[in-house]
């Protein structure tokens, strides 16, 4: 062939044209898009204000999507310009809040997993007269470095309420899968759930960052372990990395279940088929909008919610009766 | 200036003096200058935040936390060796500190030495294995990353329960460890941390030892040709070691950094920083065979770094974005840097 790119390039179009989907893909979603679609244009008449977020969040993680997609409806209600950074390393973290204070923003949201990394920062933020409020986890850290409030779930809290689900299903033997060795708030999920449910738990770390091998462990384990009767994840595409293993080890169809905190469409699926037994949902779409929203209310009429107490999102059960509902907020990457 | 009508008969050509022009265009880090102007104007120009005091206080700091560790790796990369254990070296440097200190109740200097022989040990161990076993680098320290990035992790939940230290900020001595890794000083707005001068000391030390001490020729010469190095009488292992006892020294420099500004360390924390100083020693001029390179270069190279990682936020681009945005910049970066050497090299 002498021309490889232009008949490559018209193969593509014949393959496209030739080979439309009459289910799924991006045009099913766009259209569950403009059926639930939120209204955008801002309805308040503050000025423009710049907030900032800064998470410890990964990056492409559906998690903090759905948070980001929280904040950016609430930005474009209250008539925020919303900018958001995030890095896994905490020292990178801290250099990113200090640029958001080198920006002199109007406001700040932060997430305080690594809390005690971030207290020189968050008190420049303070000199600078930027108020803070911190999201998902690190609620202990939010009153101390002078956060006005804290929107998230605390992590033992919402383990428990896992446990007690787990023992009023009568799970007998219950593996917590961690998938960020050395993470305290996936610790603290399995020990408030091991708390709570009274019964055997046993905890598997696996790599989150390799899902094949994540799969392979969970699966050699329910192998190794016939009395291990559910699987307890710690985030969604875990769970549906533990179904697939619960199909690979043999189990598929049997007694055995998956149960998960965070949702996916997958989850929800789950669920609605019966191998997710329940979702312990923090509602990260919440923590995005209150975030925003809490700042607008003090920047623009210096209201504290709650006192500055914390906000609790979480933890809320959802079971097969919730799926059906909650299906088309999924979908659409909200919930 | 310079040509053969200058030379008389029977001189060496090699010994004709150069211009200061032609001297200049040789260096390895005139790329890397180049490059730093253009991405600093870059971003001066569409970014309002940029060129603020805050801001510039921001970003040296930024590039010094990479630049402090850019430094020994050049020096190792012009030695024609790799670390890849650097990243979590520094992590470990942190936890050996802070769980020494805490653990025997001891003032912080105490753990601060420790952590300095721990640092220095993983470093005589890195290159006595590599001149004993004659295995690549690569593989060596590969292994020393991978067994460092687990002890890390399991010794510090053994020792503390969780994955993270305990704060060591009330105990005695914590306020002047602090102030000499941590510090900062304010000159008009401008932060300068502690880090900047550590990273501005290592560069001049550095470059003092390469350009005029006999140890600097021996690195280059083991760089450019071990074997005919070992053949004109260079001690090519222990100048190997000593070039991973030096990464062993900043790795502490920094881990302290980390320690004493944050009170505790995140046990999991530093894999992947390796690229990012190999990356930096190589934008500034530094050959990946080995033989040719600067300091110098190395914290131009950190700078352009720190410019491009915080300009990127300060213009307020996408974060989705950010990596993309990461390496093309680096990349623009190096093809200028390389691009400018080649015209040097042809001029």
């Amino acid at each position: 062939m002498r021309r490889p790119l232009p008949f490559a390039a018209a193969l593509a179009a014949a393959l496209l044209l030739s080979g439309c989907s009459s289910t799924g893909g991006l045009r099913a979603e766009e259209a569950a898009r403009s059926s639930a679609a939120a209204g955008g244009g801002s309805g308040v008449g503050t000025p423009r204000w710049t907030f900032a977020m800064v998470t410890h969040a990964g990056s492409g993680d559906s998690f903090w999507d759905t948070v980001r997609k929280g904040s950016e409806q609430a930005a474009a209600k209250d008539n925020i310009t919303f900018v958001y950074s995030n890095d896994a390393n905490t020292a990178n973290q801290v250099q990113l809040v200090q640029a958001a204070v080198d920006q002199k923003v109007d406001g700040l949201i932060v997430t305080l997993a690594k809390g005690d990394a971030m207290k020189d920062v968050l008190a420049r933020a303070e000199a600078a007269g930027i108020p803070v409020i911190s999201i998902n986890s690190g609620e202990q850290y939010a009153a101390k470095f002078g956060a006005l409030t804290h929107v998230g779930q605390d992590e033992s809290t919402a383990g428990k309420a896992a446990g007690a689900e787990l023992r009023q299903r009568g799970r007998k033997n219950v593996l917590c899968v961690i998938h960020e060795q050395g993470n305290v708030g996936q610790e603290q999920r399995c020990n408030g759930a091991k708390a709570d449910f009274g019964g055997p738990l046993q905890v598997l770390y696996v790599n989150g960052t390799d899902l094949p091998d994540a799969k392979a462990a969970i699966a050699a384990k329910l192998q190794a372990d016939p009395s291990v009767d559910t699987v307890l994840t710690l985030s969604a595409p875990l769970a549906a990395t533990a179904l697939q293993a619960v199909t690979e080890a043999g189990r598929a169809g049997g007694s055995t279940e998956t149960d998960t905190f965070d949702l996916s469409s997958q989850v929800v699926a789950g669920l609605q088929a019966g191998t997710v037994g329940f979702a312990v949902d923090q509602q990260p779409y919440l923590q995005g909008y209150e975030g925003v929203d809490l700042l607008w209310l003090y920047k623009y009429n210096l209201n504290v919610l709650g006192g500055g107490s914390p906000v609790a999102t979480g933890p809320q059960i959802l079971t097969r009766k919730d799926a059906p509902a909650l299906a088309q907020y999924v979908a659409r990457g909200t919930r | 200036m310079t040509g053969p009508d200058l030379l008389a008969a029977g001189e060496d050509e090699r010994l004709a003096p150069r211009s200061g022009v032609r001297r200049l265009m040789g260096r390895p880090e005139l790329g890397a200058l180049v490059g730093a102007a253009a991405v600093f104007l870059f971003f001066a120009v569409v970014t309002s935040t940029f060129i603020t005091a805050g801001a510039l206080g921001t970003v040296l700091y930024s590039a010094s936390t990479i630049g402090i560790m850019a430094v020994p790796v050049a020096l190792l990369m012009i030695g024609g060796e790799f670390d890849l254990s650097a990243g979590v070296l520094v992590t470990t440097a942190a936890l050996a500190s802070s769980m020494v200190s805490y653990q025997f109740t001891a003032v912080t200097w105490v753990g601060v030495a420790v952590s300095l022989l721990v640092t220095l040990g993983i470093g005589l161990f890195n290159g006595w294995v590599l001149t004993r076993t004659r295995l690549p680098s690569f593989i060596v320290t590969l292994g020393t990353f991978l067994m460092l990035t687990g002890a890390n992790l399991g010794v510090t939940k053994l020792v503390d329960g969780t994955v993270a230290t305990k704060s060591i900020a009330d105990m005695q001595g914590y306020r002047s460890c602090a102030w000499l890794f941590a510090g900062s000083f304010t000159v008009g707005g401008l932060t300068v941390r502690a880090t900047v001068w550590w990273w501005l000391g290592l560069v001049l030390a550095a470059s003092w030892i390469l350009l005029r001490t006999r140890f600097g020729n021996w690195i280059f010469a083991v760089g450019g040709d071990a074997d005919a190095a070992r053949a004109v009488g260079v001690p090519v292992g222990r100048t190997r070691i000593a070039l991973y006892l030096g990464v062993g020294l900043c790795a502490w420099i920094l881990g302290q950094h980390l320690l004493f500004s944050f009170d505790t360390v995140q046990s999991g924390e530093g894999v992947g920083n390796e690229l990012i100083y190999i990356v930096a020693a190589v934008i500034g001029g530094c050959l990946i065979t080995g033989g040719y390179g600067s300091a110098a270069g190395s914290a131009l190279g950190a700078a352009i770094f720190g410019m491009t990682s915080k300009g990127i936020v300060y213009a307020q681009w996408d974060p989705d974005w950010f990596k993309f945005f990461l390496g093309a910049m680096l990349l623009l970066a190096t093809l200028l840097n390389s691009w400018v050497r080649r015209r040097a090299e042809r001029g």
